[in-house]
C-alpha cells in the first residue's frame, strides 16, 4: 500500500499535492446551504462540480443531497454565463419549489468573473422567493473556506437588526461538523434553558429518517425567519475560528452583534469553555444534568487513562476540528507529534489565525516537540510518519491507506467519512460526544493489542 | 401499468414551456411497429434541472486515464477536481511492481489565486520535475481543468519542455470541465491522444501468443476485468492491453499486436477501436460480458471470428463446465427476484447491459437510460451518418488515425469480413433501443423530476443507478442498486459476477429491514391494544 511514498524526505517547494488533505470551496457552500430550511443550493459553474460534490456529500451521510447547477458549456465559459443562471432560476422555482436558492460559485464562474449578485437583481424572482450568493473560488482556501463563506451570505443577505434592543437569545455557528454535532450543541443550549438560533443546521436535512417518502426539502434546516432574527441576538458564538468568525463577525459589523469565538467544542475544555461562555453571557447556573455528563467524561477518562497515556499520535483533518482534537488527546495524557490540516492558515480578509500558531500554543506548556503544518497534504504526514511512526492514527477515511501501509490502529473522525457508517448521527463534540471519542480511542488501541498479544498474553480483562 | 404519451404528457406538462420543448425530444416509448425512433441526445443540459451528468475532465481523468496504473497523472487545476476523482471510481489494479503503482495516489497542482492571475505554467513545470524526482514514471499525464483553459495556460507546451528535460512520454489532455456537454467529451479527448501518442508505439511486431486481443472500455470495477480475463485465458486467449482498468503503459503500447478488439463501453472507446481498425486492419466486436447469456455469445461470437477448431471446442467446454457451476445458484436467486420490475439509468454504456442479467433473473426493464450516450447507443450505429454535431460539441477534436503502412495487416479476408459480419456484430453496435420491449421507456439525461414522476407512474421494485440517486430512491422504500461502483460490491461481469450479481440484487428484495419502515402506531388504533405479560397483544 502506498509504495511509492519515500521515507526520505525531499523538500516539496512546487506549490503542488499529493494526497490532499482538504477539498475545494463549493461543498463546504452546498453543505452550509443544505442547513437552511427549504433551500435548494445551486452550483454556478460547469455540472462537473455539482455532481462530484453531491456524491461526496452523499457517501458521507447515507442521505440524499440535492442541489442544481448551471451547467456551463464552452459558450457560457466564453461569454459569461448570466442567461444560465437565469434559467437556472426560473427552472429550479418552476420545477422544484423551494423557497430558497442558495447559489455559489466555481473556479470556472470566479476566473471569467461572473458578477452573480447583478445577474440575481435581473433574474426573475418570484414573489416571497429568495436568492441568496456566496462567492467561492475554489483556487482560495478549502472547503472549509466554502463552508464560512456561504454562512456570511446568510448573514449579508438575511441578518436583520429590528429594535435597538437585542433579545435574550444567541446565536450558535457551529462550523463544519456533522448534524448529530449540530443536535448535540443545541441539546446542551436547551438544557441550559437559553433561547438560540443555530445556523446552519444540516440536522434534519442530511440525517433524515426513513418513512417510506422522499422529501425534497426536509423538515431540518434553519428558517429564513430566524436568519433574519440573528441580528437581534444579544451575542454569536462562533464554534471553530475558520469555519465560524468571519460570518459572526460579519454580523457584527452588520448588526451589532459581539461575537465570542471559541474551539469546536470536541473535549473537556473546550466543552467546559462553551457551557461557561453561555453561563457567563446569560447568567444562567449549568444545570444538573450537564454537570452529571461532565463528571462522567471524567470517571470514564480516568478508568481508562492507562489505556492511552503516554501513546503517540497523527492527526490530520479540517483546522478546527484538528485544534478541538489535539487539545482533547493532551488532556488524556496522549502526545501528539503530527498535526496537519490541509486548509492553509488564515486565508484572505479571514480573521481566522494560524492553524500552526494554535497548536503550537498548545504544544509549548507540554514541551512536546511536534510537526505541525497547516496547507499540507497526506504525502507530508505519512512521511512524517513513517520517520516517526505513532501508536495511532485519527484523521478522515483517506487516513485508512496511511494506516494500512504502516500497520497503525486508526480511528475515523472529521469529513468525510466514507467507508463506516452512522458516524454522521453521533456528536464528537460535548462530553457525550467526548466520551464517544474515547470509546473509539481505547477500543482501537485496545483491538489492537489484543490482535498482536502472544496466546499467554491475551487477557480477558483489560 | 402501461406507459402511454398521454402518462407521459402529465410529466411534461409540469414543466415551463421551453424545458418542455426540449425534454420531449429526450425521450421515447419503444415501438417495434416503426423503423427507427429518432431520440435527442449528447446536447447541452438545461440549467437548474438537477441533471446526474458531470463533466469533459471525469470523463478523460476519471474514466479513460485514471485507470492506467503505472502512469501518474497530474491534474492542472485547484484542488477539487482531483480529490473528487481520488479512490472514488473502483477502478482496482494490481501490480507486480508496487512502486510503481500509482492507483492510490492523487497528483494536484492546487492552483491559487495566483496561479489564475499570472498562470499555473511554471507551477505546473515544478510539480513535472517534483514527480519524477519522487516516482519516476515512464509516463505522465495532464489533465486540464475549468479555469486552465480560460487563463491560456498552454499545457502542451509544458509537456514538450518536460518531456524534453526527463526523456519520457508527458501527454496534455485538455479536458476542461465545460468542453462538451457531459462526460462523454472527455472519453472522446482521452481517446485522440492515447491513440495519437501511446498506443502503437511498442516495438512488438507481433503477440508472443495465438489469439491475441484487446478487451477496450473495460474499466475493471469491482474486478469486472479480472473474472472476463479468467475467461478469456481459460479458452485460451491472449490479452494483449485492457483499456484500461487495471492497464498498463507498456501494454497499452503494443496494443496493435492484436487480431481481434473487444468493445464492452461503446460510448467510451469507440473511436479507439475504429481507429485501431483504420490504422492496423483490426476489426473490433462488439462484446456484453454483463449477463450469463451475454457473455455466452459473446464468447461464441469471438470463436466464430478466430474460427479455428480447438478454440471453438474450449471454448463450449468453458461454457459448459461454468454454467454447471453457477446455475443451481443462480437459480436459487432467480426465485427471489423473478417477476419484478427494474429501472437501468446509468451512464453511457451499462442501462443497455444491465438489462440482459435483469431478464435472466426474470426482470423485466420498464426503464432505462443514459447520462450521456450518443445517438448511436441508443439507435445503432448505422444513424452516425446522421448525426448532426451542434455547437457545443464540435470543438472537442476528432483525430483521424491513419494506415499505418508498415504495420497494416487485413486479419481477415474482406469476403469472409462480410459474412462474419452477417453473423456477428462485427463492428457494429445496435444500441439499446433494439433490445427493449415494447411500452418500455427510453429517456435520455434523466432530471431528478423524471426520476421522481416515473417512479411514481411505473412503481418499479428495484432502480439500477448511481450514488446521488440511491438514497432519494431508498426513501420512497425501494431497492435501489448502484450499478456504477456495484455498492462497493462485485465483479458484477463474466459468470461469476453474475452470481454475484444476482446475490446482491436479491440481498436488497429479501432484506427485513423494508419490513419497519411503518412505526406500529401507524397502523393500529390507540385505543384497542391490551397490554399483557407477553407485551402488547
Amino acid at each position: 500500500m502506498l509504495d511509492c511514498t519515500p521515507k526520505e524526505i525531499t523538500e516539496r517547494n512546487s506549490g503542488g499535492i499529493i494526497n490532499p488533505a482538504k477539498t475545494c470551496q463549493p461543498i463546504g457552500a452546498m453543505y452550509a446551504a443544505l442547513g437552511i430550511h427549504k433551500c435548494l443550493p445551486h452550483s454556478h459553474g460547469s455540472q462537473g462540480c455539482c455532481s462530484y460534490h453531491r456524491m461526496h456529500l452523499t457517501r458521507h451521510f447515507r442521505d440524499p443531497v440535492m442541489a442544481s447547477t448551471s451547467c456551463f458549456t464552452e459558450g457560457s465559459s466564453v461569454f459569461g454565463g448570466g442567461a444560465n443562471l437565469k434559467a437556472s432560476i426560473q427552472n429550479v422555482f418552476h420545477i422544484y419549489k423551494p423557497d430558497v436558492m442558495a447559489i455559489h460559485t466555481t473556479c470556472l464562474t470566479e476566473t471569467i468573473g461572473d458578477d452573480v449578485s447583478s445577474i440575481i437583481k435581473t433574474a426573475d424572482v418570484a414573489e416571497g422567493k429568495l436568492v441568496i450568493h456566496a462567492n467561492t473560488p475554489s483556487y482560495v482556501g478549502s472547503h472549509i473556506t466554502g463552508f464560512s463563506n456561504m454562512t456570511k451570505a446568510m448573514v449579508s443577505y438575511l441578518a436583520e437588526s429590528t429594535s435597538p434592543i437585542k433579545k435574550e437569545q444567541i446565536n450558535i455557528i457551529p462550523g463544519f461538523v456533522n448534524p448529530g454535532d449540530m443536535r448535540e450543541i443545541k441539546r446542551i443550549v436547551k438544557s441550559m434553558d437559553i433561547e438560540y438560533i443555530l445556523f446552519p443546521d444540516t440536522s434534519g436535512v442530511v440525517d433524515t429518517p426513513m418513512t417510506g417518502e422522499f422529501q425534497m426539502y426536509p423538515e431540518g434546516g434553519t428558517t429564513v425567519e430566524q436568519l433574519k432574527d440573528t441580528g437581534n441576538s444579544k451575542v454569536s458564538l462562533a464554534l471553530g475560528r475558520f469555519a465560524s468568525s468571519d460570518p459572526a463577525d460579519l454580523l457584527n459589523k452588520k448588526c451589532k452583534v459581539p461575537v465570542v469565538t471559541l474551539k469546536t467544542p470536541i473535549g473537556i475544555k473546550a466543552t467546559d469553555a462553551l457551557l461557561m461562555t453561555l453561563r457567563t453571557a446569560f447568567a444562567h447556573e449549568i444545570p444538573k444534568e450537564l454537570e452529571v455528563e461532565r463528571g462522567q467524561l471524567v470517571d470514564i477518562m480516568t478508568d481508562t487513562h492507562f489505556h492511552f497515556h503516554g501513546k503517540t499520535v497523527a492527526i490530520f483533518g479540517d483546522p478546527d476540528i484538528v485544534t478541538g482534537l489535539t487539545e482533547f488527546v493532551l488532556s488524556l495524557g496522549m502526545i501528539p507529534i503530527h498535526v496537519l490540516t490541509g486548509t492553509p492558515g488564515g486565508s484572505s480578509n479571514s480573521v481566522a489565525g494560524s492553524f500552526e500558531d494554535d497548536i503550537n500554543a498548545m504544544l509549548k506548556p507540554t514541551g512536546i516537540q511536534a510537526n505541525v503544518k497547516s496547507a499540507g497534504d497526506l504525502f507530508t504526514l505519512h512521511q512524517w510518519m513513517k520517520n516517526q511512526p505513532v501508536d495511532l492514527l485519527i484523521g478522515n477515511t483517506y487516513g485508512k491507506y496511511i494506516a494500512r501501509a504502516e500497520d497503525v490502529p486508526f480511528v475515523r473522525v472529521g469529513f468525510p467519512i466514507l467507508d463506516r457508517s452512522v458516524h454522521s448521527y453521533l456528536p464528537i463534540v460535548g462530553y457525550h460526544g467526548a466520551m464517544r471519542l474515547v470509546e473509539m480511542i481505547s477500543n482501537a488501541l485496545l483491538d489492537r493489542q489484543d490482535r498482536d498479544a502472544a496466546d499467554e498474553d491475551f487477557e480477558l480483562v483489560m | 401499468m402501461e406507459m402511454t404519451e398521454k402518462k407521459l404528457q402529465t410529466i411534461f406538462d409540469q414543466y415551463p414551456a421551453k424545458v418542455q420543448k426540449s425534454r420531449k425530444k429526450h425521450i421515447i416509448i419503444k415501438n417495434s411497429e416503426l423503423e427507427s425512433q429518432e431520440i435527442e441526445a449528447n446536447t447541452r443540459t438545461i440549467p437548474g434541472i438537477i441533471t446526474n451528468r458531470g463533466c469533459a475532465y471525469a470523463g478523460c481523468k476519471g474514466v479513460v486515464l485514471g485507470p492506467i496504473k503505472d502512469m501518474v497523472h497530474i491534474v492542472h487545476g485547484p484542488i477539487g477536481c482531483g480529490y473528487y476523482a481520488w479512490n472514488t471510481r473502483r477502478n482496482k489494479a494490481k501490480s507486480d511492481d508496487p512502486k510503481h503503482n500509482f492507483i492510490n495516489y492523487c497528483i494536484s497542482t492546487d492552483m491559487q489565486e495566483s496561479d489564475i492571475v499570472f498562470g499555473g505554467e511554471k507551477k505546473l513545470a515544478k510539480v513535472i520535475d517534483e514527480v519524477m524526482e519522487i516516482f519516476d514514471p515512464k509516463c505522465i499525464t495532464l489533465s486540464a481543468t475549468c479555469p486552465v483553459g480560460l487563463i491560456g495556460d498552454d499545457m502542451g507546451a509544458v509537456a514538450k519542455a518536460a518531456e524534453a528535460k526527463h526523456g519520457i512520454q508527458v501527454l496534455s489532455f485538455s479536458c476542461e470541465g465545460y468542453k462538451g456537454v457531459s462526460q462523454s467529451a472527455g472519453h472522446h479527448i482521452a481517446n485522440n491522444i492515447l491513440m495519437e501518442k501511446v498506443i502503437g508505439t511498442g516495438d512488438q511486431e507481433t503477440a508472443p501468443a495465438k489469439f491475441p486481443i484487446n478487451l477496450l472500455g473495460e474499466y475493471n470495477i469491482g474486478g469486472d476485468g479480472w473474472e472476463v480475463e479468467r475467461i478469456l485465458k481459460k479458452i485460451g486467449y491472449h490479452i494483449v492491453s485492457v483499456m484500461t482498468g487495471d492497464g498498463s503503459y507498456e501494454a497499452l503500447k503494443n496494443a496493435h499486436t492484436a487480431e481481434l478488439n473487444l468493445v464492452q463501453c461503446h460510448r467510451s472507446i469507440n473511436y479507439i477501436a475504429e481507429m485501431l481498425e483504420t490504422k492496423y486492419g483490426t476489426p473490433w466486436l462488439k462484446v456484453n460480458f454483463i449477463g450469463i447469456q451475454g457473455t455466452i455469445d459473446s464468447l461464441r461470437n469471438m470463436a466464430l471470428y478466430f474460427d479455428d477448431k480447438e478454440l471453438t471446442l474450449k471454448t463450449e467446454v468453458v461454457i459448459a463446465s461454468e454454467l454447471a457451476r453457477i446455475e443451481p445458484i443462480f437459480e436459487q436467486y432467480k426465485k427471489i427476484c423473478s417477476g419484478k420490475t427494474a429501472f437501468c439509468f446509468v451512464g453511457g454504456s451499462r442501462g443497455h447491459h444491465f438489462q440482459n442479467l435483469f431478464a435472466e433473473l426474470g426482470m423485466e426493464t420498464l426503464l432505462a437510460g443514459y447520462e450521456f450516450a450518443h445517438r448511436d447507443d441508443y439507435e445503432g450505429r448505422q444513424v452516425i451518418p446522421t448525426i448532426k454535431p451542434d455547437a457545443d460539441s464540435k470543438n472537442i477534436p476528432h483525430y483521424v488515425a491513419e494506415v499505418d503502412e508498415k504495420r497494416f495487416r487485413l486479419k481477415v479476408s474482406p469476403e469472409k469480413m462480410l459474412a462474419l459480419k452477417a453473423r456477428i456484430p462485427l463492428g457494429q453496435y445496435n444500441g439499446i433501443r433494439y433490445d427493449m420491449k415494447d411500452g418500455s421507456i427510453i429517456v435520455d439525461d434523466m432530471n431528478h423530476f423524471e426520476t421522481e414522476e416515473f417512479i411514481k407512474l411505473l412503481k418499479p421494485d428495484l432502480f439500477a443507478s448511481g450514488i446521488k440517486d440511491k438514497y432519494v430512491i431508498q426513501k420512497m422504500g425501494i431497492n435501489s442498486k448502484q450499478i456504477h461502483s456495484y455498492d462497493y460490491s462485485g465483479p458484477y461481469a463474466g459468470f461469476n459476477g453474475a452470481v454475484k450479481f444476482a446475490e446482491d440484487i436479491s440481498m436488497g428484495f429479501a432484506s427485513p429491514t423494508w419490513n419497519f419502515i411503518t412505526p406500529p402506531w401507524k397502523d393500529q388504533p390507540l385505543l384497542e391494544g391490551t397490554v399483557n405479560e407477553e407485551g402488547v397483544a
